[in-house]
């Protein structure tokens, strides 16, 4: 493995909230071009990484970089426009815009006209034909004038997808992107993932290890902050650290936290 | 806050019926002065003015504000000044009072933008209350008497302002005109990722958005219109006092705008109508106004809580 096809890496990434220690010397190595799955207990510091990745929590310790630039200091909306997007794990849409305009939304940074008070919002319509096409990937082609907040929570994270992927990141974060959804919502998330990420990196939290096993090359299992084991499926399965580490804990598969 | 929203997404056929309405709106303004006293009306439209920038700010940006009778007071004693003491034509006047404010906006907002929710809110109270001392102390704002017999002049060197039906004109105008920027900001694409930012402001920052720009920008027009409001209402009434630097100022125009309809078009104008209105025909019962316009607030809030445009629109099913 060369050091160029690590797109995201860390270094001893440390985040304490006082004096509690929740991410704790994180190393974590993301090759391009793969699926790799974070997972790990209730707790483990999952989010907390996230947040620590895309700059919404300033680390305590540790370096993060991005296509071999450091970013440990840089803005989120900075790291977005690097093309490093996440999701959040409860989801994230704006509640009283329509789905088409949720997705409008992303699209609508490059057109560099996001300050204009004065142009008439019909300016966007130009978009409307590729947000179409996103939400219909998604399966929404039939919702696209019903406000997000009337939408039910499988339909929601989806609109969450297609807005992340209106963006065409070269990286996306998914933070638990199936949980909450009945089984055939999980399916049809789970191929979708599997579509984008053919030309993208995707790093994902996901509690549903039937998911986690199809779609990942690589998994990294985080206990208590700290990285306990790696490796693939079968690799971290068989390992009695992760194991014990999910002992006692919630079941994993309907876990969510 | 979301819940308080009267606000949908204006679909076309909301978008009809918003044409309507305004359409009413401006005929009933320019009908009003044959049958309600048009000092009465021009108060009205000033503090309607003034609650639709507050309303741009909090019902569309989700940026509640305590500070607004600065923006207001201080393009009031501007332009009371310059038309008084420096014979600056009324439209020069108003445009610095407007500026003035513009700029206070601009001041107020780099100092609180970074902060969140009730720290904001208390932010611009605190800034605002240094306002109000300044204008207390400094020299040219006349103290406890302000500025008193400002003149209003001829507009333009031909339009005079000294007759009434001439200024109701003018105001309207700007009225109406002032509106409809804020209506298209809110529709403009500044406006989507206002909403957005309103709606869920980590989201829109995953997404890329520098959001204290946005913020800053809705903040600063907000503090505009409010100047300009503030202004206009200066040259009406010839008077610039310190009631409108202070702070019970900023919280009638959050009355107004939650009666009205927070987040809706035409509720601020609403709210504000009624408010004026009620301190008029109260006025008789002196110390009683504020405490029945608190009873009414407190009645409003607990039987309509999108307030009057808010329950409106949604009985019609439009957004108003
Ligand atoms: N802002 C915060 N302040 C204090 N403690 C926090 C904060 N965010 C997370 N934590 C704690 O850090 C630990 C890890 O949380 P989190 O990253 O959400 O776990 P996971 O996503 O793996 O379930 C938990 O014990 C949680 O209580
Ligand atoms: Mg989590």
């Amino acid at each position: 493995m060369v050091d160029s096809e690590i797109i995201l890496q860390t270094d001893g990434l440390t985040k304490e909230f006082k004096g509690f220690v929740a991410v704790k010397e994180v190393a974590l190595k993301v090759r391009r071009g793969t699926i790799h799955a974070l997972i790990g207990p209730n707790g483990a510091g999952k989010t907390t990484c996230f947040n620590l990745l895309t700059k919404f929590l300033p680390p305590t310790a540790g370096h993060i970089h991005y296509k071999g630039a450091e970013i440990t200091r840089a803005a989120p909306a900075d790291i977005a426009r690097m093309g490093l997007v996440r999701s959040f794990q409860i989801s994230a849409v704006f509640g009283h815009l329509n789905a088409l305009e949720n997705v409008r939304v992303a699209l609508q940074r490059r057109l560099a006209t996001s300050f204009q008070f004065w142009k008439s919002e019909r300016t966007l319509d130009q978009l409307n034909g590729r947000a179409e096409e996103l939400l219909a990937a998604v399966g929404l082609q039939d919702f696209r004038d019903y406000l997000a907040i009337e939408l039910p929570y499988g339909r929601k994270r989806a609109l969450e997808i297609a807005t992340t992927l209106a963006l065409d990141p070269e990286m996306l974060l998914l933070d638990e992107p199936t949980a909450g959804m009945g089984h055939e919502d999980v399916g049809r998330i789970a191929q979708l993932i599997k579509k984008v990420a053919k030309d993208r990196t995707v790093l994902m939290v996901e509690h549903n290890l039937s998911v986690v096993a199809d779609l990942s090359d690589r998994i990294t299992v985080l206990a208590r902050g700290e990285i306990i084991a790696e490796g693939s499926y079968a690799e971290v399965s068989r390992d009695p650290q992760v194991r014990q580490a999910y002992m006692g804990s919630t079941d994993v598969e309907a876990g969510h936290g | 806050m979301t819940t308080l929203h009267g606000a949908t997404a204006a679909t076309g056929d909301s978008g009809r019926a918003q044409i309507v309405a305004f359409l009413i709106m401006t005929g009933l303004l320019i009908a009003a002065p044959a049958v309600i006293y048009p000092i009465f009306l021009m108060k009205a439209l000033c503090f309607a003015l003034f609650a639709c920038a507050f309303n741009l700010l909090l019902g569309f940006g989700g940026l509640v504000s305590f500070g607004h009778a600065a923006f207001l007071g201080t393009a009031g004693y501007v332009s009371a000044h310059a038309a008084k003491e420096w014979g600056l034509p009324p439209e020069l006047a108003i445009l610095g009072g407007t500026a003035a404010a513009t700029l206070l906006g601009l001041v107020f907002g780099l100092i609180a933008i970074r902060r969140q929710g009730i720290y904001f809110a208390m932010v611009t109270l605190a800034l605002s209350q240094m306002v109000y001392f300044y204008c207390l102390q400094a020299p040219f704002t006349g103290g406890e008497d302000g500025i008193q017999a400002v003149p209003r002049g001829m507009m333009f060197g031909f339009i005079d302002l000294r007759q009434t039906m001439t200024l109701y004109a003018v105001v309207l105008t700007i009225f109406l005109g002032a509106f409809l920027l804020i209506y298209r900001t809110i529709h403009s694409p500044f406006g989507q990722v206002l909403k957005a930012i309103r709606e869920n402001e980590p989201r829109a920052i995953s997404l890329g958005y520098r959001v204290d720009h946005y913020k800053l920008l809705a903040f600063v027009l907000s503090a505009a219109i409010s100047g300009l409001a503030g202004a206009t209402k200066s040259l009406v009434f010839q008077l610039a006092t310190l009631t409108d630097v202070h702070w019970s100022m900023s919280g009638e125009v959050v009355l107004m705008t939650l009666l009205g309809g927070l987040g809706t078009i035409f509720g601020p104008v609403v709210g504000a109508f009624v408010i004026v209105a009620m301190q008029n025909y109260l006025a008789q019962f002196g110390a009683w106004v504020t405490i029945i316009q608190g009873a009414i607030f407190v009645i409003c809030v607990l039987l309509f809580r999108r307030g009057i445009i808010g329950e409106l629109g949604r009985v019609l099913k439009k957004a108003l």
